[in-house]
């Protein structure tokens, strides 16, 4: 799978609203992930998950400036997380699965602050985006 | 059986009405039909699905989509009971339908994200939550005369 002219378009040019607040948006899609998929606190019993907590604020930066490297090396997603991706294989191990449910939480809070911009077409770009994401995030893990 | 708190049942019984199910419905299935384009099988004699304008305006997909969040709305009015609720449906999906149960999953999250493009702030974390349970609990009902 791979993004189409169009669909780098889209996220190259949606990205600069998101990146404007980051931090929120990050730290809105954690408490989404939190509150409908409450088994996916088990990767973070060092942290203070409570919303609103500086943990997760700091955490969910985070979040968002890994995406923000993928989407400014979008040719080169793979070479960009090459580090988050042997740092998800050899010591985190996050199961597979939680990376639907991230991306999902995502769009969801993507979906919920720019309505206007987040058409079927824009939805498909950053599903794909995601997606590869999270391919490579997990493609060391065996 | 899936309890929903009477928080949860609260936030989706108040949620639900003020949505417009005809509009919702239609962004819903078209959505589902735009992002996962494979599911567009099931839909052959639906017409022009060649584009993102072809398939959002497409007439046969608005109706099916509010066809599909009505029966939502069933899901809502019977949150304690939704196995019994959905069993005839659920025998249609599987013996005449053949549709893969994973599609459920696809399309209640198409719910939350439009829900979402709708109700923007209202649509808290817990409020996602609550919709959340409610779509896994129906596709769970919808798959359980599966054989």
């Amino acid at each position: 799978m791979s993004l189409t002219k169009a669909e780098r378009t889209v996220i190259l040019s949606m990205w600069d609203k998101i990146s404007a607040q980051a931090d929120a948006i990050g730290t809105e899609a954690l408490e989404r992930l939190f509150a409908s998929y409450p088994q996916t606190k088990t990767y973070f019993p060092h942290l203070d998950l409570r919303p609103g907590s500086a943990h997760l604020r700091v955490h969910g930066a985070k979040v968002v400036a890994a995406l923000g490297d993928a989407v400014k090396s979008i040719d080169n997603i793979a070479g960009a997380l090459a580090k988050l991706s042997e740092l998800h294989a050899y010591i985190l191990r996050v199961d597979p699965v939680n990376f639907k449910l991230l991306s999902h939480c995502l769009l969801v809070t993507v979906a919920s602050h720019f309505p206007a911009d987040f058409t079927a077409d824009a939805h498909t770009a950053w599903d794909k985006f995601l997606s590869i994401v999270s391919c490579v995030l997990t493609e060391k893990y065996r | 059986m899936v309890h929903f708190t009477a928080e949860e049942k609260v936030a989706v019984v108040s949620l639900w009405a003020k949505v417009n199910v005809e509009l919702v419905g239609g962004e819903v299935l078209g959505r589902l039909l735009v992002v996962y384009p494979w599911t567009q099988r099931f839909f052959d004699s639906f017409g022009n699905l060649s584009s993102e304008s072809a398939i959002m305006g497409n007439p046969k997909v608005k109706a099916h989509g509010k066809k599909v969040l009505s029966s939502f709305g069933n899901a809502v009015k019977h949150m304690d009971d939704l196995k019994d609720t959905f069993a005839e449906l659920s025998e249609l999906h599987c013996d005449k339908l053949h549709v893969d149960p994973e599609n459920f999953k696809l399309l209640g999250n198409m719910i939350s994200i439009v829900l979402a493009t709708h109700f923007s702030k209202e649509f808290t974390p817990h409020m996602q939550a609550a919709w959340q349970k409610l779509t896994t609990a129906v596709a769970n009902a919808l798959a359980h005369k599966y054989h």
